[in-house]
This record gives structure tokens, C-alpha cells and sequence, in this order.
């Protein structure tokens, strides 16, 4: 099993406040801000965000994760159905700037979904894309972040992670290639 | 696990344990769903299905539609009367007609037992039985148990009663192997000529005295007094019926803690249930009827999801 990583825990810090202010730049106090994390590893992201926001803003950033599964375009195209995960959003999104938070960028096709589900929330006044990891020239459709915590150059059967402290007991990115049976 | 073990949903008694775990798990996000601004999901876009009723139900097929088109599936109705079923024409032929025309999935209600068990066989698209005569009617045993669980948390180790014309009811049938297999207790209640003979061997307790009864139980499922499908007279009159086996406010209060009630609908007023019951704070009945569309959009989706392109 190879593995390589791509961020440590302390890139990894900076990175997510390098992020965090370039938020703030484009969306000033947040006043008509929404964050939404799309399940299941784009919440993870969000939590982080939202502490760093709150404080450096000091204020209550609004957040909620987002489950796409019922809107993919690949139901009866895989072995068995994928389970759902909870959709917490208790907000509307009508005229909001709604900011979709994903740990990994890949196809694309997982922010196709999250952007017809978002729509059943309401019409939001705008939507934009943060992601951790964007795995350059891998895209099916075309969809780029605005937001881009680190760009890398990959291989179709090489695997991106991102783990947490809180889930997987260190913060750090990894990059798997090939031989990995995980 | 992440698909059922049952290609068709012919009645509870097929399915395990994970396979309602499953459905239930499924059913929570689809019940997120339905609370939506918009109450739809792309899911079933390129699916067909029939709904084929051969005996009366407004509920039942609401409740069906609703849930496929909240899934984007395109449907087809059909009931028996004003069908080819009246020229003579058999089941399997009216079924074969309908998916010559592509259908992908088919929800049929027969006044047979064991309609819907003979069609799986015979035809060549998912079945979803939703009753079947004295029979099964699964996906009523699975919004049942559904909201019993949303209610009180689990179901293990609660105990259930099961009151009024068990002989004729598929709802009952259903009830007792999916509360079972769910980990509670089951009890039926009624008179004795609406209990069926044996029904011991299910592994329930039986009572001929409603109080009693009562007083055993966390839920009490009060069922519809079944006149359509009963031949001879059971019992002398529907006032002597409802005077001992009708639940009213008065009993209800009398016990000596509260319990939940529950009805499949539809309701005979002042029969088996009084409306000051029905409409108290301890009914979930027209909870049962909101978790039937997301217990019956689960259950789709997941067999639906077995479908080869």
C-alpha cells in the first residue's frame, strides 16, 4: 500500500484559515451567508470552517449538511443502492448566497447532485463551490471550485482522503495509489 | 447491508430483520423529504409503474401514488371496475397487456390471497403487494411499526395489542410478523368468533376482554370491523360490538398509564373507536397516514433499485 501525503495537520490549519478569509473577503460579516456541507465528508469540513469563522467574525456563522444521494444520475448503475445520510438544513435558502463545502473534488458529479438538491431548499440568490482537495483534469462535467484549498495532479485509480482528528484521530490529507486495498 | 434481500414485497414474512432496519433507515430520509419546500426527488426518473387495484381503497392508492411521484416515477392507474377484468379477461393476461407497455414495477391490491404472490411469479417486473384478501398488506405493517418506533424509540420489548376482526384482517397478519421480528410482544383481542383457530402457534397471547387487554399493552391497534368480507353474522349487533370492544374515552382514561392508539383507516366512527379518542393527544393515527408515504417511497425505491437497465 502506497501512500503519500499531501497535507499535514499544520498545512492543513492554514490552509483552512487561508480559506476562511478569503470567505470573509467575498462575503463580508455573512449576513446573507449560508454554508452547506455535502454528506458524508463534506460536514467534517464545514465544522472546522464554522469555528474558525465564528471566531474570527464573532458571530454565529449559519451552516447545514446537504445528502445528495436521492439526486445522483448513477441509482441502478452500481450494485446495490447507497444508503442515505441525514440532511440537516433548517433553513431556508431562498435569495441566500449559499457556499457548498465538499472535502474532494473529482468528477464533479457529486456537486451536479448537491446543486439540484440544493434547489429543492429554494432559489438561492447565488451559489458557489469550496473544496479541500481539487483533483485537477479529472472532471466528467463542467464544474470548477471557487474556492481551492490545494490543487493536486492524480491518477484515475489513485484514492484522495482526508481525515480528522475527531473521526480518524489525526488531521492529515492522503494520497493512495494503486496497490492500496483499502 | 444496502439492498433488500427480497426481490418483490409480497408480505412481511419474507423479509429479515436488516431488511426492516433497512427500509426504516430509508424511510427516515425520505421522510425528511416530504418536509421540504419541494417534495421531490429525481431518483426514479426513468421507472414505470402500474398501480393496479382490484378492490377499493383511497388511502392505500393515495398514499402509493403520492410516493411515486415524490420519487419522479411515471405512473399509470388502473382499478377493476370499468377494466377488461369485468369481460372475463384473467389476472395475468390484464397484468401481461399492462407490461407490454414497459412498466418496470407493479403495485397491485387483489381481493385474493396469494394474488400477489402468483403474479411475481408470472410476470416479468417487481411486485409490491398492497393487500392481497385476508392475506398480507406489508407496507400498512411497515408504517405501523414505523411510527410505533418513532414514538416510543424502539419496539423491542413493547407490547402491542392487536383489537377487533383479526379473522378477516391482512393488516393483522402483517402486524404480528413485523412486530415480531421487530422484538415486541403481540397480542389480538376480539370476540371469540373474529379469532381465527390456532392463531397460538403464532406466538401471541389472545384476549376476549378489551380491558384487560388494555391494561397489558403499551399500543393498542384498533381495526376496522371487516362487514365487507364477512359472510355470516360473527356477532349479534355493531352497538353490542362497540359497547364491548369499542374503545372510548372513558376506558382509555381508566388505565393506569397511557398508551398510544392506532388505526389503519378507515375509521367507523363510534364502532371500534370513538372520535374523542381518535382525535386525542394520545392517537397517531394520521401520523400513520404521513409515514405511510415515506414507508412506501423506501420500500420503492429499494426494490426499484434491483432493476437491471
Amino acid at each position: 500500500m502506497e501512500k503519500q501525503v499531501i497535507l499535514n495537520a499544520k498545512h492543513l490549519e492554514l490552509t483552512l484559515k487561508r480559506l476562511c478569509h478569503e470567505l470573509i473577503e467575498s462575503h463580508n460579516d455573512f449576513s446573507n451567508t449560508v454554508i452547506v456541507g455535502l454528506q458524508p465528508r463534506g460536514i467534517h469540513v464545514v465544522e472546522r470552517l464554522k469555528i474558525i469563522l465564528e471566531d474570527i467574525l464573532k458571530k454565529e456563522i449559519t451552516c447545514g449538511n446537504l445528502d445528495i444521494t436521492f439526486y445522483r444520475d448513477d441509482f441502478r448503475r452500481r450494485e446495490t443502492p447507497l444508503l442515505p445520510s441525514v440532511t440537516n438544513i433548517d433553513f431556508s435558502l431562498e435569495n441566500k448566497d449559499v457556499i457548498l463545502v465538499d472535502d474532494v473534488l473529482f468528477t464533479g458529479r457529486t456537486i451536479r447532485s448537491g446543486l439540484d438538491a440544493v434547489l429543492s431548499f429554494g432559489r438561492p440568490k447565488s451559489v458557489e463551490l469550496m473544496v479541500l482537495i481539487d483533483r485537477r483534469f479529472r472532471r466528467d462535467l463542467p464544474i470548477e471550485a471557487n474556492y481551492v484549498g490545494k490543487a493536486v495532479d492524480t491518477l484515475l485509480s489513485e484514492r484522495v482522503s482526508v481525515e480528522w482528528k475527531e473521526h480518524e484521530g489525526e488531521d492529515k490529507i492522503l494520497l493512495y495509489t494503486k496497490e492500496s486495498d483499502e | 447491508m444496502n439492498s433488500l434481500s427480497v426481490e418483490h414485497l409480497i408480505g412481511i414474512r419474507d423479509l429479515t430483520k436488516e431488511d426492516l432496519d433497512l427500509i426504516f433507515k430509508t424511510a427516515d430520509s425520505f421522510k425528511q423529504v416530504i418536509n421540504r419546500p419541494i417534495k421531490k426527488v429525481p431518483s426514479l426518473r426513468d421507472i414505470t409503474i402500474a398501480n393496479l387495484f382490484f378492490e377499493n381503497s383511497t388511502r392505500t392508492k393515495l398514499s402509493f401514488e403520492l410516493a411515486e411521484k415524490r420519487l419522479s416515477a411515471d405512473i399509470i392507474n388502473f382499478s377493476a371496475s370499468g377494466s377488461s377484468v369485468k369481460k372475463g379477461e384473467t389476472l395475468v393476461d390484464t397484468v401481461n397487456n399492462i407490461l407490454s407497455m414497459k412498466v418496470d414495477l407493479v403495485v397491485m391490491r387483489h381481493p385474493s390471497p396469494g394474488a400477489a404472490s402468483f403474479l411475481s411469479k408470472n410476470v416479468d417486473a417487481k411486485v409490491v403487494n398492497a393487500g392481497d384478501g385476508t392475506h398480507e398488506h406489508p407496507t400498512q405493517a411497515l408504517l405501523d411499526a414505523y411510527s410505533i418506533r418513532e414514538k416510543l424509540g424502539s419496539l423491542k420489548g413493547k407490547k402491542i395489542v392487536i383489537v377487533g376482526d383479526i379473522l378477516h384482517s391482512r393488516v393483522a397478519l402483517s402486524n404480528i410478523y413485523c412486530l415480531q421480528k421487530l422484538g415486541a410482544e403481540v397480542m389480538v383481542c376480539g370476540p371469540k368468533t373474529l379469532i381465527p383457530k390456532n392463531i397460538e402457534e403464532l406466538n401471541v397471547k389472545v384476549s376476549n376482554n378489551l380491558k384487560e387487554a388494555l391494561e397489558w399493552c403499551d399500543v393498542a391497534n384498533m381495526l376496522r370491523i371487516q362487514l365487507e368480507r364477512q359472510d355470516v353474522k360473527y356477532f349479534p349487533s355493531l352497538r353490542e360490538y362497540s359497547m364491548t370492544f369499542g374503545l372510548n374515552k372513558e376506558i382509555l382514561d381508566s388505565l393506569s398509564k397511557k398508551i398510544v392508539v392506532m388505526h389503519p383507516g378507515p375509521i367507523n366512527r363510534g364502532v371500534e373507536i370513538t372520535s374523542d379518542v381518535a382525535d386525542s393527544d394520545q392517537s397517531i393515527i394520521l401520523q400513520q397516514v404521513e409515514n405511510g408515504v415515506a414507508i412506501r417511497m423506501a420500500v420503492i425505491y429499494l426494490l426499484a433499485a434491483q432493476i437491471e437497465r
